[in-house]
């Protein structure tokens, strides 16, 4: 019995020199990872706070306080709600776009088909190429007079409206870019999740005699919510942060604003206009905005996890 | 899922739909491609010609000529190399200490880690120039790499797949007398390869097509990556030169296309794996 206590404690305090070096050790495997976050990922999303009561040209040394008055600024200037209005735009159809494409395609291939694999990765290989790239591509795509798409609507006797020219169809354009290069994403992880659900419950469905239109509506699309929801989450975030596809297609125009969302105005704000006070504030609020839409995502996914 | 019960209908609609998509994602990059190979008359001609009457590098040897294209090659490859290997060091070091060592906070690093995730580089990239420019960081390598070597993705990827290890292995190993390193690099990582190769290739894209930050910092052709370079042709001569534009575009796709085509099997299941288990 002594030899038992003596044999515990022995272990115990063994144990303890362990935890004690797995704590040491940890904060040394964390460490450098932890700095480099805290320095370029944490810092400049406070510094950005600061900034944004600031009057400042990025390459000056100076920089005037001038306490909300970038924000009240952003509230009154005409441009704001253009260009809310094309955030908007853009996030909603490239999320419903490529979601809803996604899905529908995943749906259909949910079988035994010759050759699925490939298409798989085809249709999931736009995703894996640079954003610059595709809007440079892209940009030749949609040229009005030598571009592949006015070629395709001169075959079937329409032609294009001006995408470079209308700020609609410009936006248009970006938006069908963007769904074109990410519709992969959601195919490939509907597919994944398709293949992984119980079928049981689809087939006493059948033989209950529910149509198909049925069977999707209430069994399969309730099943795939968690999908649904990571899908929106993350692809809100993707679309919301689209800067190479309107940097290399239309620069954020045409007349302007066209296709200007608050990611482009922070940039042009900032480095072309140089007044980067003013682009630290359509930061701030285009972050306080996408938090405020992944809480309210988080928060129906809780929800809906809690009702299952 | 409804397929089984529907026959040969529903395969058709199937095929249907995978010619489609096919046709969809196929037409505009056979586009990019053929132009690419046209003569500057046959870009420039209405209607359009599809097929070249004659294949021609001319296009190609344009975009070298044009700007420093093999530079933008150079530093792309450099820095995406140097950027993918600090990743994946310290990303699956944070993961090994998230998921297999215990200690004080454990929970909150973990969130610390992945919450970077949802801090978009648009909103960081203001203060973070000014930093990187007081630090004589522009145009260099290191003024590139360094913002944006820490990593949140891997951590959580390899975390997630370390953490569905069985203990006993785990248990086990130690019993032998492994130590942290030799359980990390004997035992843990080559069950993990798969999970591995998978982080690694989602690095390697995502670094070979950073836009953004590399487009800020980079001022010449002494950093320029490719898709920063692409970008300085487009602009060189107002209106874009389509031949030797499109033919840079296929020069910055295809090495990440050749590895997607590689190893897209890991890829895909890296992606889908971090989905479905949320």
């Amino acid at each position: 019995m002594a030899d038992y206590n003596e044999d515990t404690k022995v272990l115990e305090a063994k144990a303890r020199r362990a935890r004690h070096g797995e704590w040491l050790l940890a904060t040394l495997l964390l460490a450098p990872n932890l700095i480099l976050l805290a320095v370029w990922t944490y810092r400049p999303l406070l510094d950005n706070i600061r900034l944004s009561f600031f009057e400042w040209n990025i390459s000056s040394p100076t920089s005037t306080f001038v306490g909300f008055r970038n924000y009240m600024e952003w509230f009154t200037r005409d441009d704001t709600w253009q260009i809310l209005g094309n955030t908007v735009f853009f996030t909603v159809f490239a999320v419903a776009g490529s979601m809803l494409l996604g899905l529908g395609l995943a749906l259909l291939l949910d079988q035994k088909l010759m050759g699925r694999n490939i298409v798989r990765s085809m249709v999931f290989a736009p995703f894996v190429i640079s954003g610059a790239a595709i809007g440079v591509a892209f940009q030749f795509v949609f040229d009005p007079t030598f571009g592949l798409i006015e070629d395709l609507l001169g075959r079937m006797g329409a032609s294009g409206p001006s995408w470079y020219q209308e700020p609609f169809w410009a936006l248009v354009m970006v938006t069908f870019t963007f769904v074109w290069k990410n519709l992969g994403y959601s195919f490939v992880i509907y597919l994944a999740a398709l293949q992984g659900l119980n079928r049981d419950l689809a087939e006493a469905a059948a033989i209950d005699g529910a149509s198909a239109w049925t069977r999707f509506r209430r069994v399969t699309l309730p099943q795939l919510r968690p999908t649904t929801f990571f899908l929106s989450i993350t692809v809100t975030l993707n679309s919301v942060q689209v800067f190479d596809i309107i940097n290399t297609m239309t620069r954020g125009g045409p007349q302007g604003d066209g296709t200007t969302t608050l990611v482009y105005q922070i940039y042009r704000e900032t480095f072309v206009n140089f007044r980067a006070g003013y682009g630290a504030t359509v930061a701030t609020i285009l972050f306080l905005i996408l938090l405020t839409v992944t809480i309210i995502q988080v928060r129906m996914m809780d929800k809906e996890n809690t009702k299952a | 899922m409804i397929g089984t019960q529907r026959g040969t209908g529903w395969r058709i609609v199937g095929y249907l739909a995978m010619s489609l998509a096919i046709l969809f994602i196929a037409l505009p990059l056979a586009w990019i491609v053929l132009t690419s190979f046209k003569s500057h008359g046959e870009i420039y001609s209405n209607p359009v010609v599809w097929w070249p009457s004659r294949f021609t590098l001319d296009n190609y040897k344009e975009a070298f000529a044009r700007v420093a294209f093999a530079d933008y090659f150079r530093n792309s490859i450099i820095i995406t190399a140097i950027l993918c290997t600090i990743k994946i060091i310290l990303g699956v070091l944070s993961a090994y200490a998230l998921a297999i060592l215990r200690f004080p906070g454990r929970n909150l690093v973990f969130i610390l880690v992945i919450s970077a995730l949802m801090v978009p580089s648009e909103v960081t990239v203001i203060s973070n120039y000014a930093l990187a420019s007081q630090l004589g960081w522009r145009d260099t390598y290191t003024g590139i790499i360094v913002p944006l070597a820490g990593i949140a993705f891997g951590t959580f990827l390899m975390r997630n797949h370390f953490m569905s290890i069985p203990q006993e292995i785990i248990e086990a190993a130690r019993m032998d007398g492994a130590g942290p390193f030799r359980l990390l690099f004997q035992v843990l990582l080559p069950i993990s390869l798969p999970t591995l190769v998978a982080f690694s290739m989602i690095t390697i894209v995502n670094e070979w097509n950073q836009y953004l930050w590399p487009f800020l910092m980079a001022e010449t052709s002494r950093s320029a990556t490719l898709p920063v370079g692409l970008t300085m042709l487009q602009n060189n001569d107002g209106i874009s030169n389509w031949g030797p534009v499109m033919a840079a575009t296929i020069m910055t796709m295809l090495p990440i296309l050749l590895l997607f085509l590689a190893l897209n099997k890991y890829m895909i299941k890296g992606l889908t794996s971090g989905a479905v288990k949320g």
